[in-house]
């Protein structure tokens, strides 16, 4: 699956954008972020207040218990402040 | 109408080209958000508007298609910059063409409130101290929540 980081996000996980193959027990957004704290110090930093993290599937707006797969494209970042 | 884009816009052609030809327009309401020079007490040197490609038009689009669903709309326009900005630089224009100013108004007001809280757009502002993200702001969830159907 392709992930997106986007604002502090990015700076925090080092990279804006990655392709990555999570195991089989990740199955939802939740699962993802949690695998993805574990996996590197960056995304320990970066998801170490999950309730501070955006996410969108798809281009949407999701929830935590979202399900994912292998085709999605998942995007991380704070909350939005344009306008 | 929607666009994305990193160059400046000129209001009052857009204003023109938005209505020109329809005359069953009475009524053409228009915001333009501005770079401040202070934030929190500190001055502003520049912002940078970073954007999600791809998702900031889909989620433009569709608040725009909400405001068309609630509204008798003639006409309407968001426009959004992204990239490096100075103060005083326009960064968004909405424009909503109606009948009657009410339904202009209210449309108007809608499109920006609803932007501030959905369009994946990150302010990151240059401070003496250093480059800071912007936080969101709770009363922009106030504002787009008295908008919320119910």
């Amino acid at each position: 699956m392709k992930l997106l980081y986007f604002a502090w996000v990015r700076t925090k996980t080092g990279t804006g954008e990655e392709t990555v193959s999570p195991p089989d027990s990740v199955h939802d957004v939740a699962g993802l972020i949690e695998w993805l704290k574990l996996r590197s110090s960056g995304g320990a930093d970066a998801f170490s207040d999950p309730s501070l993290i955006r996410v969108a599937v798809n281009q949407d707006y999701v929830e935590l218990d979202h399900p994912v797969i292998a085709s999605d494209e998942i995007a991380f970042f704070p909350p939005v402040t344009g306008g | 109408m929607i666009r994305v884009q990193n160059e400046d816009f000129d209001v009052g052609a857009e204003l023109k080209s938005l209505t020109d030809g329809n005359h069953q327009i009475g009524g053409l309401t228009s915001f333009v958000g501005l770079v401040r020079d202070l934030a929190g007490g500190q001055s502003v040197s520049a912002m940078t508007l970073e954007h999600y490609p791809g998702m900031t038009e889909k989620q433009l689009a569709g608040i725009e298609e909400e405001a068309h669903r609630r509204w008798p709309l003639e006409a309407s326009l968001i426009i959004h910059r992204h990239g490096r900005l100075e103060p005083g630089d326009r960064i968004v224009l909405v424009a909503c063409a109606s009948a009657h100013r009410e339904v202009a108004f209210e449309a108007c007001h809608f499109l920006i409130d609803w932007l501030k809280t959905k369009a994946p757009f990150w302010k990151l502002e240059g401070m003496p101290d250093g480059d800071k993200w912007v936080d969101s702001k709770s009363s922009d969830d106030d504002a787009a929540a008295r908008w919320a159907k119910g």
